[in-house]
């Protein structure tokens, strides 16, 4: 993998273990229209799933910072191994390198 | 602008999930025909720094926060295809795992975020990119697009709540669109200065335009 990439990945760790507890906790754009035009508490209580990590906050673990930066780091590698999964589902099997040079060599 | 359960209306989020999905067939199989064995795992690395960006909320004005959405990010690096099924993998986690977005709502939010975003955003860019063809044209058209993607998001959003019959779009749309031109700009900020990291070190590392 390329530098570039190394340095993408280790910036993405450290923006979950240590800028996400400290997000703004401030309600986000369409949050803030829904306070403002009443219809936010339609949409409270109405999920159908039960979520493992709700909210961003890793459960089991007092200090709420703590628990972020956890559910963070969670997430981060979660997204890592399921896009990654996912790209090479894609492309199909990634060729080895020797099979690579067997298709060069038979041309 | 994750839209919860209970916002949107059975007609609204089943033809958005109809839409969002057809889209995503359609990215999954023009990814697999362009996306170049040597970017899987930059696909993967960009969707984990989205993800983990996406978390960071910033105050804008009046006690209100955005968070980036990375969909012009994903897209000018690795096209828009490819943008649409990194931000759609994105959203489905953060909808099962982490209760942000509901699940009925995830097509919705698929087509916002995943679809008209990347796509909205890719063409700005592209276009100004065609006028203004070196360093600096690439990085405004990438700020303009970046900035545009959320507005376009954000008043997709705001049709979808009013055609739910949720709210007159008369009243949703300004309000989202007041709030996201704001949030746009941090956007436009954060992706200009890591497409701006990355073309510095490494130029290739843009999508190839000729192969759109």
């Amino acid at each position: 993998m390329r530098k570039e990439v190394w340095i993408l990945l280790i910036l993405a760790v450290l923006i979950a273990l240590f800028l996400s507890p400290f997000a703004s906790p401030f309600p986000d754009g369409l949050e803030r229209v829904a306070e403002d035009k009443g219809f936010l508490e339609k949409g409270e209580g109405k999920e159908i799933i039960h979520s493992p990590i709700p909210d961003y906050v890793f459960p089991g673990i007092a200090n709420e910072r703590v628990a972020t930066a956890v559910a963070g780091i969670v997430g981060t590698l979660l997204t890592l191994a399921v896009a990654y999964g996912i790209a090479v589902l894609i492309k199909g099997r990634v060729a080895s390198k020797q099979e690579i040079q067997e298709r060069q060599e038979t041309g | 602008m994750h839209i919860p359960d209970g916002l949107l209306d059975a007609k609204t989020w089943g033809t958005a999930w109809v839409l969002g999905g057809a889209a995503l067939a359609y990215g999954a199989a023009k990814t697999r025909e362009r996306l170049q064995e040597r970017q899987i795992p930059f696909m993967g690395v960009m969707a984990a720094f989205i993800f983990a960006a996406q978390m960071v909320n910033f105050p804008i004005a009046g006690g209100t926060s955005g968070h980036l959405l990375g969909a012009v990010l994903a897209a000018v690096l690795l096209g828009p295809w490819t943008a649409s099924i990194i931000m759609a993998t994105i959203l489905a986690l953060q909808a099962f795992v982490f209760l942000d977005g509901g699940v009925t709502a995830l097509g919705a939010n698929i087509l916002n975020m995943a679809v008209i975003a990347p796509f909205a955003g890719y063409w700005t860019y592209r276009l100004i990119q065609r006028i203004w063809n070196n360093r600096t044209g690439t990085l405004v058209a990438t700020f303009i697009a970046a900035w545009f993607s959320v507005v376009l998001a954000a008043g997709a959003c705001a049709f979808e709540l009013a055609f739910s019959g949720m709210v007159p779009l008369r009243v949703v749309l300004p309000a989202m669109l007041g709030w996201h031109v704001l949030i746009g700009i941090g956007e436009a900020v954060i992706t200009t200065v890591v497409v701006g990291y990355l073309t510095q070190v490494r130029a290739d590392l843009v999508y190839e335009t000729a192969k759109i």
